[in-house]
């Protein structure tokens, strides 16, 4: 054996060339390490590319809008030179410069959008002042006031002020439910007014209730499919799978159909007289036809992680309980059910992250209370167009969705996961 | 799971009705995709069976929603059924133009997520990639982050860059979300591979460029495949990136349909479901030909 001490160097191994046999080995593990991670490199570049800069680039957009402050650039310097003061004639001077400058660009609109998302119906102030632009003068403030005394009021100024600058965090206020108050401090948005908060609460709640249910639904399956002969299990497999293979939008639709209130299932209910003509039961567009249809769109993806534990159970253990005297239920309870929950555990979180972002299934058969986080999402992309706050509750679904995806990857390991 | 000959008389009770328990669950998640099928045949613009229906009176059933799938779009659909009539179907009709859009898009996704996804999974699955669990989460993330928020990234994203509208950026997105179903298929198929063989190709001088093609790929190949059918049907069944990013010529089929469901629900949606039903019924059975043959070829025989 040569001796570990390097200094002594004729004692070292070396190779043919000479260089000494660990360097050589650390030079070739290191081309080993570079020439795998080259092969994964391209692929990497380009989910970068396609994927995490457009999401990073659009969660950017929660901290910034400058619909404000690009365009109304006098009334900016102004808020910067007197931090806390209130709206003096100097004040009203600028707002009336850039009322012109916005009348002249056309650019009140959006000035005035920006502020109606702090202050609901504060947009048409902007716009009809714009137009009456041209004829103030000075004084500005009584002028300005004389068109609307809303231009006075305290809690605009502040609105102001905070949109002066393009980076914000306002955009995370309103998603949590706050606003801008009177006095020009965040507060709580008035009961009736709070929709995010509840929003986000309901999501989790219904996204819980259907991991739960896809736990019932599937652990009875997955068992079964573990526990029978190979040859029947496959056949019976093929049933859990045909719907993982399907459509999402055909299963959807096949709830449709079968949850409304002329569907197949009111229809056989009629006829056999559990209910009334009159008494058909609403189960879609609600929270009900919600859980149902992504119940059981979500099934196969718990039952497929439980079943590939469950078949690597032993069935000896089970049969070495009974033997010394357990009851079947002590069986189950004890000896079967912890082995059990990693499966439980990689199903459950599967089932819950997908639950949480979904998207389809909600706005098609949701209706006004069984719609989800992503369906807010969508609305704000596509017809409030705030899409600062689109961006905001992205960012924070997207948080909790990482969060999730890290607790599975500490659970049950990311490279385990199987598909069929 | 037989049952045991020392079964009390309750277990015996309990194991029946496990057994009927089971068999309900497998309704439930059978049923909704059988039940359309009879239901596209109807007679009437209903979404239940009628009375006809029921009694398997022939005049209750018709093709006619079919037919509205071939004429819906049509410059001329009550025509002389001759090739023109043809000719106007295949230039017109808006579900075949959707079901083209649907699949040049998903060809193309499908080959860009296989062969960056595959050469990929062979440097993950190799003992000294560095970063390993880092890497595999990031390259799986796409099928985990809400579909909103990838839509959402992208419609700025692409409306910046000016790819909104083109099918180069509709292929590149549904590439990106079709990419975690091939690493996890084929590092799944990885795992198996005796990475011996490689070393004995090398021993007998093929380079790595033969040992690939001719040892690893026909080794891996039905994961592969099963991992690019995966894509494609990913592919084939998204919506929100279309309906976020494509513009109003890119009508693919689910967008097709999602606007049919959304606008005027007509029984056409429900014969559209039965051909796709019928589409995932031979991928199912493709998918699950290739996982016996990766079988055999690891060795695993089924007991």
């Amino acid at each position: 054996m040569a001796s570990p001490d390097m200094t002594t160097d004729t004692d070292v191994l070396r190779t043919v060339d000479g260089t000494p046999l660990k360097t050589a080995l650390a030079i070739a593990s290191r081309r080993a390490r570079i020439r795998a991670f080259m092969l994964v490199l391209p692929l990497l570049i380009f989910i970068l590319l396609t994927f995490a800069v457009p999401i990073g680039q659009m969660l950017s957009r929660s901290f910034t809008d400058d619909k404000f402050s690009s365009n109304m650039v006098e009334l900016g310097k102004w808020f910067d030179d007197n931090a806390n003061a209130a709206p003096d004639e100097a004040a009203y001077t600028a707002l009336a410069a850039d009322l012109v400058t916005a009348s002249n660009e056309r650019t009140a609109g959006s000035v005035g959008t920006r502020i109606n998302y702090e202050l609901p119906g504060t947009r048409s102030l902007f716009t009809s002042a714009a137009r009456k632009a041209d004829k103030l003068e000075a004084p500005f403030k009584e002028a300005i006031i004389a068109l609307d005394k809303d231009w006075a009021r305290a809690d605009l100024w502040a609105a102001m002020r905070s949109a002066s600058a393009a980076a914000t965090t306002n955009f995370y206020q309103a998603a949590l439910d706050r606003q801008i108050g009177a006095d020009g401090n965040f507060e709580a948005a008035p009961e009736n007014t709070q929709i995010y908060v509840k929003l986000f609460v309901r999501t989790f709640v219904i996204s819980i209730v259907i991991t739960l249910l896809c736990l019932m639904l599937g652990f009875p399956i997955a068992h079964l499919l573990a526990v029978l002969p190979m040859r029947y299990a496959s056949l019976l497999m093929i049933l859990v799978l045909l719907p993982f293979w399907t459509s999402l939008l055909v299963r959807t639709t096949s709830w449709m159909v079968i949850l409304q209130s002329q569907g197949v299932i009111n229809d056989v209910l009629v006829a056999l007289r559990i209910v009334g003509e009159d008494g058909r039961l609403a189960m879609m567009y609600n929270q009900t036809g919600t859980i149902i249809a992504m119940t059981h769109i979500l099934l196969p993806f718990m039952i497929l992680p439980l079943y590939s534990v469950m078949k690597t159970i032993p069935p000896s253990y089970a049969r070495a309980a009974r033997s010394l005297g357990a009851t079947s239920w002590t069986t189950f309870r004890r000896i079967y059910l912890p082995q059990t929950v990693s499966g439980i555990g990689a199903g459950g979180i599967l089932c819950f992250i997908l639950a949480v972002g979904y998207y389809i299934t909600p706005a098609l058969v949701g209706g006004a209370d069984g719609t989800l986080i992503s369906n807010q999402i969508a609305f704000h992309m596509q017809k409030s167009l705030n899409w600062s706050l689109a961006a905001a509750l992205a960012a924070m679904l997207l948080a909790a969705v990482l969060i999730l995806y890290w607790a599975y990857d500490r659970i049950i390991g990311i490279d385990n996961m199987k598909l069929g | 799971m037989a049952l045991p000959i020392y079964a009390d008389t309750a277990e015996r009770i309990w194991y029946y009705s496990y057994r009927v328990i089971c068999a309900l669950i497998f309704v439930f998640l059978i049923a909704p995709i059988l039940i359309i099928m009879p239901l596209s045949f109807n007679a009437e613009a209903y979404f239940t069976f009628s009375r006809e229906m029921l009694t398997f009176d022939p005049a209750g059933y018709s093709m006619r929603w079919y037919d509205n799938l071939l004429t819906f779009g049509m410059q001329a659909p009550d025509a002389l059924r001759d090739g023109g009539w043809w000719a106007d179907v295949w230039a017109n009709s808006k579900w075949l133009q959707a079901a083209k859009n649907s699949i040049i898009v998903g060809f193309f996704a499908t080959i860009v997520a296989t062969v960056l996804g595959t050469i990929a999974a062979m440097g993950l699955s190799r003992p000294e990639m560095p970063y390993r669990k880092l890497i595999m989460a990031i390259l799986i993330s796409p099928m985990i982050v809400p579909i909103i928020i990838t839509a959402t990234g992208l419609f700025f994203f692409y409306s910046d860059i000016g790819l909104s509208g083109t099918y180069f950026g509709l292929v590149m997105a549904h590439a990106t979300l079709g990419i975690p179903f091939v690493i996890i298929t084929v590092t799944a198929t990885m795992m198996g591979f005796d990475r011996s063989l490689i070393r004995a190709a090398q021993n007998m001088g093929a380079g790595p460029v033969t040992t690939f093609f001719k040892v690893q790929l026909p080794l891996i190949t039905p994961g592969v495949v099963s991992g690019a059918l995966f894509a494609f049907v990913t592919s084939f069944d998204e919506v929100v990136v279309v309906l976020f990013i494509g513009s109003h010529e890119q009508q693919t089929i689910p967008r097709q349909m999602w606007n049919g469901i959304r606008e005027q629900i007509s029984p056409s949606i429900l014969a559209v479901a039965t051909i796709l039903v019928i589409f995932s019924i031979c991928l199912l059975t493709v998918v699950e030909l290739l996982r016996r043959r990766s079988e055999r070829l690891r060795g695993v025989t089924p007991s």
